[in-house]
């Protein structure tokens, strides 16, 4: 357990815990705006990569191919809308449903289970081989904030504008949405949308920084996103009020999570283990609400004043 | 302005659970009616009021408002015409947002939602002079989450929301029936002013006969998903709580049983 060893793998945590921030705050838009835990994003975070490296080995600019990737990954966000507005689908079924499709999805766009792209060969905007030793401009940890901090302005404009705050309201109270003349199914679809997209475009940067699309890349990412937004919730809810700042403090709770995963892999526990530990550490997180208010309320004041 | 003609909803068709909520009803308001509702549970109060509303397609008839047939508009449609308090604070409010921003929501209803700022700056001044009018110290309280206010403080909101925008039909339900009774009369009192001052036309529920008397110009009793009893004009306002009784017993051919009507 040498020290230095885990000092040398933070650079890359940092990179990794960014760019699954984007997916995160896709996460948070739904799980926390919209009230729906949307399964979709275990198979949109695929799509994402597989659509980017794809259209990067054809010979496309990397900002086409991550354009395209978003706009896939919001394609899927309205199927599961769609399933679950216009069909009445419960939303988390809606979402495996989606998920389940985009496998096969995902496996047709690659041809096979692996599509790796060469840093050498491609012009590539974010790669593990870009932490260290490059010019600051093509760093990947840079690169990545400065996207990030882009994506929470545009999300904190949009969220203030008319259609954003009628979405908001659609989240807290569809009841309340409607009687105000607000198209809670369309809103719910935009939601998905908005949020699928930011997961496919987390997912090209994903496929960019490890070479390599892989049809099981997504697999468990709404439980790292989970993880993320009750991390930053946890340490940074109360100092951070503004909607603004609770996106950022998403980013920042991915980035915990991977430094955090990474102190657990220096320790030497079995990686095996890494999945179940995640989603033990999330489903505490997620008791905590139920188990405060039920072993920890303090006692109603009987008898008034 | 509204007209309700021959409207029934069943729900659960074909189940043991099958209810015949409204059966074949047809009703007319004038404009400025404010016409009180009361009738015990399950007498098809509130499915009346939510079959105005949209909240589920009605199995036949036709509704109408200003002559404009909404019977086939979607819900979050005919809230361009309508102005909505639930029985239930929690339901009309959103919890997370601040006091302005429902209240901007409000503003807007019945518009397209666009790009633009969802509110305003020149709003606010409207919205501290509104909230101001209810005399509960909310207008110096613009930024608080709703979730923080209490029922009767929510229930006010709510109903400020719903005439922000002058509705053609102002649709309460049992807005007051949730709160205690002094904040009630409170709410009822705001209601009334607003009525008055927008001269709104309005159904009102309540589960309360002298409320029902007190206010309005019109009271409608409901039985069973039919009307049963419509009473307006001179005779509406020289009605009494024991005549309501009488009339009931004659119309239904039984006592009326809920103390709560009663009593309220």
């Amino acid at each position: 357990m040498n020290i230095m060893n885990l000092i040398n793998a933070m650079p890359g945590a940092v990179a990794q815990g960014l760019i699954w921030g984007i997916m995160a705050i896709g996460v948070y838009i739904t799980f926390r705006v919209l009230d729906i835990a949307d399964l979709t994003v275990d198979g949109t975070l695929c799509t994402g990569g597989a659509v980017c490296i794809m259209m990067m080995q054809s010979g496309q600019n990397v900002w086409v191919s991550m354009g395209v990737a978003l706009a896939a990954g919001m394609l899927a966000g309205m199927v599961t809308g769609l399933l679950h507005t216009f069909m009445g689908i419960p939303a988390i079924l809606a979402g495996i449903l989606t998920q389940l499709g985009l496998y096969s999805v995902n496996l047709k766009i690659m041809g096979k289970a692996n599509q790796a792209i060469n840093v050498d060969k491609f012009d590539l905007l974010v790669s593990l081989r870009y932490i260290k030793g490059v010019p600051f401009y093509k760093n990947t940890i840079l690169l990545v904030a400065v996207q990030i901090v882009l994506l929470i302005v545009v999300l904190y404009w949009f969220f203030g504008t008319e259609l954003g705050c009628s979405l908001r309201a659609t989240g807290c109270n569809d009841k309340m949405a409607r009687a105000q003349g607000i198209n809670t199914d369309f809103n719910r679809v935009l939601g998905l949308m908005i949020s699928n997209g930011l997961v496919a475009l987390s997912g090209a940067l994903l496929g960019q920084y490890q070479g390599f699309a892989d049809v099981n890349m997504g697999r468990g990412a709404i439980v790292i996103g989970l993880a993320a937004v009750i991390i930053g919730e946890a340490v940074f809810g109360k100092v951070f009020r503004n909607f603004g700042f609770r996106l950022l403090a998403v980013a920042l709770g991915s980035i915990i999570y991977y430094f955090v995963l990474q102190i657990v892999i220096w320790l030497g526990i079995d990686t095996d283990l890494l999945k179940l530990l995640s989603a033990a550490v999330v489903a505490v997180f997620l008791a905590i609400p139920t188990w405060k208010s039920r072993y920890f309320s303090k006692p109603v004041n009987k008898g008034g004043a | 302005m509204l007209e309700i003609m021959n409207v029934s909803k069943t729900f659960n068709p074909g189940t043991v659970n099958e209810k015949q909520a409204l059966k074949n009803i047809s009703l007319t308001l004038k404009d400025g009616d404010f016409v009180t509702v009361i009738g015990g549970n399950g007498a098809g109060k509130s499915t009346m009021l939510n079959a105005i509303a949209g909240v589920w397609p009605v199995d036949q008839g036709h509704i109408l408002i200003d002559g404009q047939d909404i019977t086939k508009l979607p819900e979050y449609k005919r809230a361009a015409f309508l102005g909505r308090v639930f029985q239930d604070p929690m339901n009309g409010t959103a919890a997370t947002m601040g006091i302005e921003e429902n209240l901007a929501l409000a503003l807007r209803r019945g518009q397209s939602r666009t790009l633009r700022a969802g509110i305003k700056s020149s709003e606010r001044e409207v919205y501290q002079r509104l909230l101001s009018t209810l005399g509960l110290g909310l207008e110096d309280r613009l930024t608080s989450k709703v979730g923080l206010l209490s029922g009767g403080q929510r229930q006010a909101l709510t109903l400020l929301m719903a005439t922000l925008k002058k509705p053609k039909l102002l649709l309460l339900d049992e807005h007051t029936a949730a709160l205690d009774p002094k904040t009630a009369a409170k709410v009822l009192e705001t209601t009334e002013m607003i009525v008055n001052r927008d001269k709104l036309t309005t159904l009102m529920i309540t589960h309360n006969m002298k409320d029902a008397i007190v206010h309005g110009n019109r009271l409608i009793m409901m039985m069973d998903g039919h009307i049963i009893l419509d009473i307006r004009g001179e005779e509406k306002k020289s009605l009494t709580v024991e005549d309501l009784l009488h009339k009931f017993e004659e119309v239904s051919g039984e006592e009326f049983a809920s103390d709560k009507a009663i009593l309220g």
